[in-house]
This record gives structure tokens, C-alpha cells and sequence, in this order.
């Protein structure tokens, strides 16, 4: 500044301040303040309007030079080469090197400059995506700390709420305290009272009666024309210790006749009980043994269970053999034997079923290869394989549709940024198709697998249950021999004869549901098929646990029957009202058959 | 079926003898017995004041009159029509008169229960029994009739005395284990005795004959207890009718519950297989077999009790076991109109009969699983396993029947109106038309 305080006083002098500015740029050349002589000359120029647009002239071409030439040094091009400090002459190649250098450095900083212009347009619309993504998560935020708070004025209202019940709830126990307290002292005072009075009352009495007597009332007599004999025709007897304890013996008579009475019901009914059990114990026996000759006897006999190991035969029959003894003995001893013997019995009988059961299976999957009801389960299978594909290809065909359309939908929206959270909403949606996709395919598996489990089953069923016929049969034959006084087994027998036909029509059912199938694949839905394929299996299910819990019905229905007979006895002879006894010893036995609790055995 | 023509009675008094020969009915002062069959008056007898109660004795030779406000009974004898006997219990007034089952002794009970007088004819004696309680069912007499049992309150416990009724000897003295006794009654067997408490508790104990505690029985605490109790003809089971309108039956061995019988308002097919009978008064045939068999599920009509009120009309009031205990017919008293029949084999509800009005009185025939009930109406119900019938008493002035009574050999019934009677005579040998139901 110190120059330029300097020079304006010369500036003044001269006439055109133009070229005193020049001259004095001229001048004053020493490099060390050069810089900030240019900085000062700009301005200058710049307030100097377009004269000085022209940079060189005729006369400061030297000048021009070594400037040119220091700038081009400063930039680090090689300024050496342009001018000779000395001579201050262009030197014309260099100069256009460095002019042409200069004109690409310029090139290269306006691209640039332009690639940082668009940088900026970028980052400044992203910036505002970001700020109007903030606005909204800012408004967001805020309907979430209003829900919040309106959440929280809720939650206190409910705990206000509580406690004023919980303090409700506390008086109101309190107060069904003191009413218990209340009625409690009230009832001791009654009672006391009543009590009271009651002594009164007593007392009372005894004064009336005592005037009564007193007075000797006169009015107080009976007016009969003549005496009556006694009813039995007695004559009257003297009251005398000894007709005391006749009455007393009449009494224990009476009471001992009672209790032969019910005990005599009780033996008859203990007798029944024990035919019923030992005719149980033959048929358990029979059921358990003689297959062991049947088999020897037809070896052709292609029923497995037949091949029964006849490990434990001999001495199941020892035990038979001393449990009939014991029978006969009926004493506390014998009644351990009895059950421990029954017991025994009951768990070889379990054990022979699920041998049985086993076996049975075992034959179901030897025959299942070549069973003729494995070709229908194959057809299943490969309709299900292609209901399967053309599920698929409808859900494809569903998806791309799906896309399409959220595409048209995109589409309307300009926005860059809705259509990239379209993209998003897209993204998801396929993940969430493709996780149901999943669920689904297991969904299907399973329902794959517990329809394959079902026809094993009912194949299974069909096998045992022809197995159970066979073996009824015999049993039933057996029974029939034996003349058991299980009449009505037979009954029981017929009722499942019933549900074996049910059973048998099981086969037909299932080709009847395959054509549903095929009907039903052309509408592309896969839950009703499924679902349909579900409920054409379920009465085997019931099916299967009907036959599994065959043993239960069958115990009851013995029991319904032995309930019927003696009812009618009962009425028959109950009507003739003597015949009381029978009627005691016959009931009895019917009360301890429904409650097993009270047989006393 | 056919009817009788209507005779007059009144107090609804009309009994027929033990033997079933004769038909005692009061009039006013009279008492007139007829034969059954004929219906011909046989005998007329006049006593002293209009009777108030009147009783067979057990041969069916007398007939005890009683006059309660005047203190007086009466005996008249069939086959002496001139034999007399006046019994006047003088100031101390009378409240209730009965036979002893040997038909030679009277028991009187006179006023505030001070004491039983025991009246023999034979001998003229007179004994007192003291401290009898007033209550329900104080005194009962075993089938046989060979115990009294007798309720009795003495420094405010109750005690039991049995005595034998040959020559009242006292055989056993106890007390019992209750707060107030409402009454005793023996088992068919004559060897167990049932004693209930008072509806404040529910406890019934079981006394054996001599006296020993055999069991109790409590089903709940604090709300009303007993209302009503039934011995099986059998002695087997015991049937106990409480508030809680439940029916409870205990075995004659453990004496504990074998089952209960609940009186739902909504009937479920789950109650075992039964057909509802709706027996409308519509129609004016004189038979309508087989009235309205509706099927399951189906509403009760309830009346809603009074809680606040002393003896809430809810819970079972009455019980009855069918001659040959095979059936239980209950009643619920907020279900007045309906009368529910329990099958004791099954143990199960067997039928549902429920009528328009409420149920006046039902009774089972003596000889037949067969249940007679009347509600007030000019007609007869008639209930049997096999089917319902409901008759029109035919009769110009609109007979009513408010109660009724079989004829011992179950043949006839006697229906008692207000002032009037009629007999009912089923038609046991013409079993061609409409009896045949019965037989099935």
C-alpha cells in the first residue's frame, strides 16, 4: 500500500493514469512484492473498464514477456523456455507449448469444474431426499411421541383405574369380613337365644302339664263300650323284666336276620362274580393256548398269529389249575393268588395282542409292494406331482402379474425416490411370497406325508381287522360251545360285524375321492384338495381307534347285560310285596356291578 | 277306564280300608263307609263335631275320628255298629291322633307337644310318653309294626327313643348328633333308622336298630339343607331331596352316594334317552294316549323363588319310589309343573312330564311301575314306561282333582276334589284297547 501512496502523486502527474500504472508495474519489478502488486493492479483494472483488456502492447512486450514468463515458472511449466531473461524476446515454439499446455490445463479444469458442478447438483437434490426423508421421519417421530405419550396417559388411567379397584376389591373384603364376623355372632347369638328359650319354653311345659295334673282334670277319659281283645288274640301280659329282654333278644333276632340277610346277597353275589371271573380266566386261557394244536393241526394255515410261541403254556395252565383251586377256597390267601394269578394272565393276554399287532403290521409290509392297493396310492402320486407343477406354474404366473402391475403403478409415480422405495416394497414383497412359498411347500409336505401314513394305516386296519374276525369267530364259536352266561356277547358281536362292514367299504371310498381329485385340480386350488384328501381319511381314523379300544365296548356291553338280568326277576316277584328277601339279595349285586368300588371281593 | 258317580266329602277325608274292602268318606258330622265295588253305603256313623282327621286302623275295623278343637276322638267299629268310644283329652288340648300299627292302642299328641298319651283299648290304660319334639316326621312306626320311633328334645338336645310297640316298652334311648331334628323314619327292613336335620344343615345319620351310629351324611355346609327324604322299597337306597334341587340316592352299604339327580331347566340329549310329555288340557276326548313326545333339547318352565321369603319354594320337595323300586318319581318345586321320573337301574332320568298347571299330588300304583298325578284340573295323568294317558273326569260341575289315592290292589283310584270324590276304575280285564299300553 506503501507503493501505491507512492505512485498516485506520480499517477497525478501523468496524464494517461493507464500507462503510469504500467510504468510503475514496471518500475517497481522486484519479485518480492509482486504478488501483491498484481493483487492490487486487478482491481485497478477492473475499475479501469476495458483498456487495459488488452494485456500486451507494442510497448511492454519485454514486459509482457518476463511476466508471462515468471507466471508460466510460478505454474511450474517451463517458463525458461519462452524468453531469455536478458533479451526478453518470444521465443515462438516454447510459447505455443506452453500456450497449448495452457489450453489443456484449462480444457482439463473446465471438465473438471463441470463433473464438480454436477457433483454438487447431485449431492445438493440427494441432500434435499435427505431432508425431506428427515421432515418426514421428524413428523413421524412426532406422531410416534404423541401416540406415545397419549399411550402413557392411557396406561395411567388404567393403573389409576386398578388401583381404584384394587382398593375397591380391599374394602369389599374387608367388608365380607366383617358380614362374616356378623352373621357369625349373630348365629351364636340365635342359637344362644333360641336356646334359651328353648329352656323356657321346656320349662314352661313342665308347669302347664304339672297343673294340668294337679287339676285332675275331670274331662280327661276314654268312654269304651266294652274291651277289645287283642289283635294276634293274646291276652295282655304283665310288664315284666323278662318281656324286657325278650325284646331285647327280638331285637338282635331281627337285626341278625338283616344281616344273614344281606350277607347271604352278598355270598351269591360273590359266587357270581367268581363264575364270572373264572369263566373269564378259561376264555382268557383259551384265548392264550389252543392255537398251539389249531396250528399243528392245519400247518396250511396262512395266518401268522397262529405261529403264537407256546413258551409259557404249561405253566399258565399250573397256574389256571391252582388259581380254580383257590377259587373254591375263598380265603384272604387265596384272594392274593387270585389276583396276582389274574394279573399274570391279564399281561401275557396283553403282550399275546401286541404280538399280534405287530405281526400284523410286519405282513402289511410284505404284502404292501405287491398289494393291489398300492397301484391306486402310485396313480395318487403322480397326480399329485401334477397338480403340484401346475400349482407352481399358477403361482409363477400370479407373481409376474403381481410384478407387472406393481411396475404400472411405479411407473405413475416421477418421483426418482418413490419409485427406489417401490423398488424396496417389491424387494420385500418377493421375500415375504418366497417365505410363504416356503411355509407352504412344508405345509403340503406334511400334509403328503400324513395322508401316506393314513392309507398305511387303513391298508394296516384291513389286515388286522380280518385277523380279529378270524379270531373272534373262534372265540365266539368257543363261547357258544361253553354256553357262557354271557349271552349277549353275541350281540356285541353283531354291532361289530357292523362296523367291520363299515370298514371293508373303506377301499371304495378312497378311489371315490380320486376322481373328486382330478375335478377339482382344474380350478387350481390346493387347500381343498389337500383338505378333501384329509377328510376322505378320517373315518379311518375313527375306524382305526374303534378297533384299538375293542376291548373296552366289549367289557361294557357284558356289563349292561348282566344288569338286565336280574331287573326282571325284581319285578316280577316284588310285585307279590312278601317276597322281600329276593328282592334284597338280587340288588345288591346290581349296585356292585355299576360301582366296582363297592364289590366287595 | 271308567268312573264312579260323585259323592260328597269334605276335608279331602276319604279312605280306603287296609283290606281294600271298604271306602271311609267324612261328611261334615258323618262318616259313611262303603263297600268298594258296590259303592253301597254300608254303615253310617255321627260324631260329635265336624271331623278334622279320620284314620283305618290296620285290621280295617275301625276307624278313628278326631276333632282337634274339641279335644275329641272318636272309634266306631264295622263289625259292631253299636260298639262306642269317645276319648277326650280334656284342657290340654289335641293336635294329632293316630293308630298304633296293632290297631288296639291310640296315640295322642296334645297341644305344644307336652306329651303323647297312649290310649289302649284293650285295657283302658293310659300311658305318656314326655318330651316329644314338634317337628316334620317327630314319630314313626316300622313297617312291620313291631317299633315305634319317636323324636324327642330335652335340654335342647335331641334324643331318639324307639319302643316296642307290643306293650310300649322302651328299648333304646339316644341321643343324636343333630342341631335340630327334623324328623325319622325307618328303613322298609325295619332295622335302620334315618334321622335328618333341620333345612339350616344338611345331615342325615343312619341309626341301626339298636341304636348304633351306622354313618352320616353331609353333602354341603350353610345353604338350606333337606327338604325331603325316600327309603327304596328295598331298603337299598335312600333318596335325598334338598334345596339345591338336587336328588342324592345312598346305598345301603357304604351309605355313601351312589349318584345325584340334577333338575336342569334345559333338558340335553346327554341325559340319556327320554321323551318329554307335554300333556295339554286342549281337547276335550276322553283318552289322549301318547300326548306331545317331544325330542331333546327342550326348556323347563321356571318359576323364579322368593330367596328372601322363609321356605323358598325351590328344591325337591317330594319323593316317591315306584312299588318295585325300579323308578323315582321327584319333583322340584320351582318346576311345579313337572314331575320327573328317574330310572334306579340305569340312574338315569327316564322321563320328563311336564304338565300345564303345577302338580298337586302324584302317587305310584302299589302294584305297578305306574305314576297317577292330577294338577288341579278335571283331569287324570297317568304315567308307565310305556306311554302316558290323560283322562277327562267325566262330570257336569267341572270335578277338579286336587288329590288322589290307589286302591291297594292298584285296580281303582279314589279322586278328590274339593268337596267331592269319584272313583276310577281302570279296566284290568278289557286289555284289547286302550289298558294295553300298560302291559307292554
Amino acid at each position: 500500500m506503501g507503493d501505491w501512496s507512492m505512485t498516485s502523486p506520480l499517477g497525478v502527474s501523468m496524464e494517461n493514469s493507464e500507462i503510469s500504472s504500467i510504468s510503475r508495474v514496471t518500475l517497481s519489478s522486484s519479485r518480492q512484492n509482486h504478488d501483491s502488486l498484481y493483487s492490487s493492479s486487478l482491481p485497478l483494472s477492473k475499475s479501469s473498464h476495458n483498456v487495459l483488456s488488452a494485456f500486451c502492447i507494442e510497448e511492454n512486450v519485454p514486459q509482457c514477456i518476463l511476466y508471462i514468463n515468471q507466471e508460466l515458472s510460478s505454474l511450474g511449466l517451463a517458463s525458461m523456455c519462452i524468453a531469455t531473461p536478458v533479451e526478453a524476446t518470444l521465443n515462438s515454439v516454447p510459447a505455443l507449448n506452453a500456450m497449448y499446455e495452457l489450453l489443456q490445463a484449462q480444457r482439463r479444469s473446465q471438465r473438471s469444474l463441470e463433473a464438480l458442478e454436477q457433483d454438487l447438483l447431485r449431492t445438493s437434490s440427494t441432500l434435499e431426499h435427505l431432508q425431506t426423508g428427515n421432515y418426514r421421519l421428524k413428523d413421524q417421530l412426532e406422531l410416534l411421541k404423541r401416540e406415545k405419550s397419549g399411550l402413557h396417559e392411557k396406561e395411567r388411567q388404567l393403573q389409576l383405574k386398578i388401583e381404584t379397584l384394587q382398593s375397591c376389591l380391599k374394602s369389599e373384603k374387608e367388608e365380607i369380613q366383617k358380614l362374616q364376623n356378623i352373621i357369625a355372632g349373630r348365629a351364636s347369638q340365635y342359637s344362644h337365644d333360641a336356646k334359651r328359650k328353648e329352656r323356657e319354653c321346656v320349662k314352661l311345659k313342665e308347669r302347664l302339664g304339672q297343673l294340668l295334673i294337679d287339676k285332675r282334670d275331670k274331662k280327661l277319659a276314654i268312654d269304651v263300650l266294652n274291651y277289645l281283645g287283642r289283635s294276634d288274640g293274646k291276652r295282655i301280659q304283665w310288664k315284666t323284666g323278662k318281656a324286657g329282654t325278650s325284646h331285647e333278644g327280638d331285637m338282635y333276632k331281627s337285626l341278625l336276620n338283616d344281616y344273614e340277610a344281606r350277607q347271604q346277597s352278598l355270598m351269591v353275589e360273590n359266587s357270581e362274580l367268581k363264575k364270572v371271573l373264572q369263566q373269564m380266566k378259561r376264555d382268557m386261557m383259551y384265548i392264550l393256548s389252543p392255537h398251539k394244536p389249531c396250528a399243528k393241526a392245519s400247518p396250511g394255515d396262512d395266518s401268522p398269529e397262529r405261529g403264537f410261541p407256546p413258551a409259557g403254556l404249561e405253566g399258565q395252565d399250573e397256574v389256571g389249575e391252582c388259581s380254580r383251586e383257590n377259587l373254591d377256597q375263598s380265603c384272604e390267601k387265596a384272594r392274593e393268588q387270585l389276583t396276582y394269578s389274574i394279573r399274570l394272565q391279564w399281561r401275557r393276554l396283553k403282550n399275546h395282542m401286541e404280538k399280534l399287532d405287530s405281526q400284523v403290521s410286519l405282513a402289511q409290509t410284505q404284502q404292501q409292494s405287491g398289494s393291489e392297493e398300492a397301484v391306486p396310492r402310485e396313480v395318487h402320486e403322480e397326480e399329485m406331482q401334477r397338480m403340484r407343477l401346475e400349482v407352481q406354474q399358477g403361482k409363477d404366473f400370479i407373481h409376474t402379474q403381481q410384478q407387472l402391475l406393481q411396475k404400472q403403478l411405479n411407473s405413475s409415480f416421477d418421483d426418482e425416490t418413490a419409485a427406489l422405495l417401490n423398488d424396496c416394497y417389491t424387494l420385500e414383497e418377493k421375500e415375504r411370497l418366497k417365505e410363504e412359498w416356503r411355509l407352504f411347500e412344508e405345509q403340503k409336505g406334511n400334509f403328503e406325508r400324513e395322508r401316506k401314513n393314513f392309507t398305511e394305516a387303513a391298508i394296516r386296519l384291513g389286515h388286522e381287522k380280518k385277523t380279529f374276525e378270524e379270531d373272534r369267530a373262534a372265540w365266539l364259536k368257543n363261547q357258544f360251545l361253553n354256553l357262557t352266561p354271557f349271552v349277549d356277547r353275541k350281540k356285541y358281536s353283531l354291532s361289530d360285524s357292523q362296523s367291520a362292514l363299515s370298514i371293508r367299504s373303506e377301499p371304495e371310498l378312497q378311489q371315490s375321492y380320486t376322481p373328486a381329485k382330478l375335478t377339482k385340480s382344474s380350478t387350481y386350488n390346493e387347500f381343498s384338495t389337500t383338505y378333501s384328501s384329509i377328510s376322505d381319511g378320517l373315518p379311518s381314523t375313527t375306524e382305526l381307534y374303534r378297533t384299538l379300544h375293542l376291548i373296552q365296548p366289549e367289557t361294557r356291553h357284558s356289563k349292561r347285560g348282566s344288569w338286565q338280568e336280574p331287573s326282571s326277576p325284581i319285578r316280577a316277584e316284588n310285585l307279590f310285596g312278601k317276597s322281600k328277601c329276593s328282592v334284597r339279595c338280587r340288588d345288591p349285586c346290581i349296585l356292585s356291578l355299576d360301582k366296582d368300588g363297592d364289590s366287595p371281593i | 277306564m271308567n268312573f264312579s258317580e260323585i259323592f260328597k266329602q269334605s276335608n279331602q277325608l276319604c279312605r280306603i280300608s287296609p283290606d281294600g274292602r271298604y271306602l271311609a268318606t267324612c261328611v261334615q258330622y258323618r262318616l259313611v263307609v262303603r263297600d268298594v265295588n258296590s259303592l253301597q253305603i254300608l254303615h253310617l256313623y255321627t260324631c260329635l263335631d265336624q271331623i278334622v282327621h279320620m284314620e283305618w286302623s290296620s285290621d280295617s275295623l275301625f276307624i278313628l275320628c278326631a276333632m282337634y278343637k274339641r279335644g275329641l276322638v272318636q272309634v266306631w267299629s264295622l263289625e259292631q255298629p253299636d260298639w262306642h268310644c269317645k276319648i277326650d283329652e280334656g284342657s290340654i288340648g289335641l293336635v294329632s291322633s293316630r293308630w298304633s300299627p296293632d290297631g288296639r292302642h291310640i296315640l295322642n299328641t296334645t297341644e305344644f307337644h307336652l306329651r303323647v298319651t297312649v290310649w289302649s283299648l284293650c285295657t283302658k290304660a293310659v300311658s305318656y310318653i314326655k318330651y316329644p319334639k314338634a317337628c316334620q316326621k317327630g314319630i314313626d312306626f316300622s313297617r312291620d309294626g313291631s317299633y315305634m320311633a319317636l323324636a324327642e328334645r330335652r335340654d335342647c338336645k335331641d334324643y331318639v327313643s324307639v319302643f316296642v310297640c307290643e306293650d310300649w316298652h322302651l328299648l333304646r334311648h339316644f341321643e343324636t348328633e343333630t342341631q335340630d331334628l327334623a324328623g325319622l323314619e325307618w328303613s322298609p327292613n325295619g332295622c335302620v333308622l334315618a334321622v335328618w336335620d333341620s333345612c339350616l344343615e344338611y345331615k342325615v345319620l343312619l341309626y341301626s336298630l339298636d341304636g348304633r351310629l351306622l354313618s352320616s351324611f353331609s353333602a354341603y355346609e350353610w345353604s338350606l339343607g333337606i327338604k325331603s327324604l325316600a327309603w327304596s322299597p328295598s331298603s337299598q337306597f335312600l333318596a335325598i331331596g334338598s334345596f339345591d334341587e338336587k336328588v342324592r340316592i345312598l346305598n345301603h352299604i357304604t351309605w355313601k352316594k351312589i349318584t345325584e339327580f340334577e333338575h336342569p331347566a334345559t333338558i340335553y340329549p346327554a341325559l340319556a334317552g327320554l321323551g318329554l310329555m307335554c300333556v295339554s288340557t286342549g281337547p276335550l276326548t276322553l283318552y289322549q294316549t301318547h300326548n306331545e313326545i317331544s325330542q331333546p333339547p327342550f326348556q323347563i318352565p321356571v318359576v323364579k323363588p322368593d330367596l328372601d321369603r322363609a321356605n323358598p319354594k325351590v328344591g325337591v320337595s317330594s319323593l316317591a319310589f315306584s312299588a318295585d323300586g325300579r323308578y323315582l318319581a321327584t319333583k322340584n318345586d320351582n318346576m311345579a309343573s313337572v314331575v320327573w321320573v328317574w330310572n334306579m337301574q340305569k340312574m338315569s332320568l327316564e322321563a320328563v312330564l311336564e304338565q300345564t298347571a303345577a302338580v298337586r299330588c302324584f302317587q305310584w300304583d302299589p302294584r305297578r311301575p305306574r305314576l297317577a298325578l292330577c294338577t288341579g284340573t278335571p283331569r287324570l295323568y297317568l304315567w308307565s314306561p310305556a306311554g302316558s294317558v290323560s283322562v277327562q273326569v267325566p262330570s257336569e260341575g267341572g270335578f277338579q282333582v286336587h288329590a288322589l289315592s290307589w286302591h291297594s290292589n292298584g285296580d281303582s283310584l279314589v279322586l278328590i276334589g274339593k268337596e267331592h270324590l269319584c272313583l276310577c276304575y281302570m279296566d284290568t280285564e278289557d286289555k284289547s284297547t286302550d289298558s294295553n299300553i300298560w302291559t307292554k
